[in-house]
């Protein structure tokens, strides 16, 4: 669940992380025309939409006086973008930026723990730093268990030279940002940029926040502290047609679970599952060079009529050329059931089972059965013996071959 | 069109209303439904949700329902004596 910046900033100064003056969001164009009057001076008025790419867009605007920060709220509020509507304008004071740093704690999925990472050149895309100049990129993994050491945080930070004065705030910055990470159990704690004032103080220009979805009820309290709707569902971009027709299949039956669907752009369609095995199989897809046209989950033994309708909206997706039909050892889903519900898809569609199945790897409860469906369609079929990684490459060849 | 399985009903088991109704009420994907006068109907729709249960075959007398695998060897899952 992402945060929206002004929701993050919250989050932020409840730990001590400093914000420009001011800092709060207007929802009307008087109430910009307050902020800014309280704040004195120059501002900057910033569009609230969970998506990238707002400066060139017209989101993020300067005023210099109250009249002008009304006149900038009113543009802002007007606009669309990326498919968003802004949920408010925030104004903060603008502030004389002597250097950008660089600060975020995510999650090291290869690690299994969280890393925070640190680096003297902010304001650009991290990505980019790390490639171009890893020199001024610093990591350091830190513990799910053990309390958050202040010490942790002066070590990395130093280690890219930072000293004095700064060095200590910076510490307290950090060490407060990954307490905010792991108390909250967040996915991403990141401020972009970090500026550093021609004061010497440092405040925090951007943030981002994504709060682990599962997470939303045990940290119901800090939402509520933050207007957050527990409840409220929240993607970086609005729903797709396909996937608002993914969702819409799975709320019609509710036997089993085929949706959750994610659009890619890809050409191999996906109907994976098994808990994490769908991620472990969306990956090895990526792995063997495969480019998914999106990712999707059944599981729960959905019925025949919902996996066919499932497999009939993949194939309708353009550009999608074949599709692989994948899950890890199931016992809770029946084989011979999703044989036919995919099988069935595929021939509504009008094409053959053989050409447009590029694999179908679900080992489980009813294999035999599911198998004898599969090898009536000549479908290409396989059972435990094949890894997942080796099914996708399969998969993989396959779309290779055409 | 159902592609993967058919069901066979005796039409004197579709006449009994109440085996009717024990048909309608054992089947776990709806296969079965009462008609005009309580008699019996095949949902074709339904047919390839069939679970290959057997609890259709179980309450009816042997050989009046019938369970038709359309794929591999054909099977024809029917109750025996
Ligand atoms: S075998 Fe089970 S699912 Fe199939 S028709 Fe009979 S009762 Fe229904």
């Amino acid at each position: 669940m992402r945060f929206y910046e002004f929701e993050a900033k919250q989050l932020f100064s409840k730990y001590g992380i400093p914000l420009p003056a001011g800092s709060r969001v207007a929802h009307s164009p008087e109430e910009a025309a307050t902020i800014a009057e309280e704040i004195g001076g120059p501002v900057v008025l910033k569009a609230q939409v969970l998506t990238g790419g707002r400066m060139k867009a017209g989101g993020v605007l300067f005023a210099d006086t109250p009249s002008e920060a009304a006149h900038a709220a009113e543009k802002i509020l007007g606009l669309v973008i990326k498919g968003h509507v802004p949920r408010g304008v925030l104004v903060e004071a603008r502030a004389p930026v002597e250097q950008e740093y660089y600060l975020g704690v995510t999650w090291d999925g290869f690690a299994r723990l969280p890393v925070m990472v640190f680096s003297d050149m902010g304001g650009i895309d991290v990505e980019e730093v790390a490639e171009k100049h890893p020199e001024h990129i610093a990591k350091r993994h830190f513990s799910t268990i053990y309390p958050f050491s202040d010490y942790m945080a002066k070590e990395l930070i130093a280690s890219l030279g930072v000293s004095g004065t700064n060095l200590l705030r910076l510490t307290h910055i950090a060490a407060q940002l990954a307490r905010a990470f792991r108390n909250h159990s967040l996915t991403l704690a990141e401020i972009n940029p970090l500026a550093r004032l021609k004061d010497g103080r440092f405040v925090c220009l951007d943030g981002h926040v994504d709060l682990e979805d599962d997470a939303r009820e045990s940290q119901r309290q800090i939402l509520q502290e933050l207007g957050i709707d527990p409840a409220e569902k929240r993607q970086a971009r609005p729903p797709t047609e396909f996937e608002i027709r993914g969702a819409e299949i799975d709320a019609s039956d509710p036997r089993g679970v085929a949706g959750n669907v994610v659009e890619f752009d890809g050409d191999l369609g996906l109907i994976i599952g098994a808990g994490g095995g769908s991620l472990t199989l969306f990956d090895a897809i990526r792995k063997h060079g495969g480019r998914p046209a999106n990712y999707c989950e059944i599981g729960g033994n959905p019925s025949v009529a919902k996996t066919c309708a499932l497999t009939k909206l993949i194939l309708s997706k353009p550009g999608v050329k074949k599709i692989a039909v994948m899950m890890n050892v199931v016992s809770n889903t029946r084989v011979d059931l999703v044989a036919r519900g995919v099988i069935k898809g595929v021939l509504e569609c009008g094409y053959k089972p053989s050409e447009k199945i590029a694999i179908f790897r679900i080992p489980g409860s009813w294999e035999s059965e599911g198998f004898k469906i599969l090898k009536d369609y000549g479908v290409d079929y396989c059972d435990r013996t094949v890894s997942m990684y080796e099914a996708a490459g399969r998969a993989v060849a396959k779309m290779r071959e055409g | 069109m159902a592609l993967f399985i058919d069901v066979e009903v005796d039409p004197k088991v579709a006449a009994d209303s109440e085996l009717a109704r024990k048909l309608v009420e054992v089947c776990p994907v709806n296969i079965f439904a009462l008609g005009k006068q309580d008699k019996l109907e095949v949902v074709e729709k339904n047919l390839d949700e069939c679970t290959l249960c057997e609890l259709c075959l179980a309450v009816a007398a042997p050989g009046s329902v019938k369970v038709k695998k359309l794929y591999g060897e054909r099977e024809v899952l029917v109750r025996r004596e």
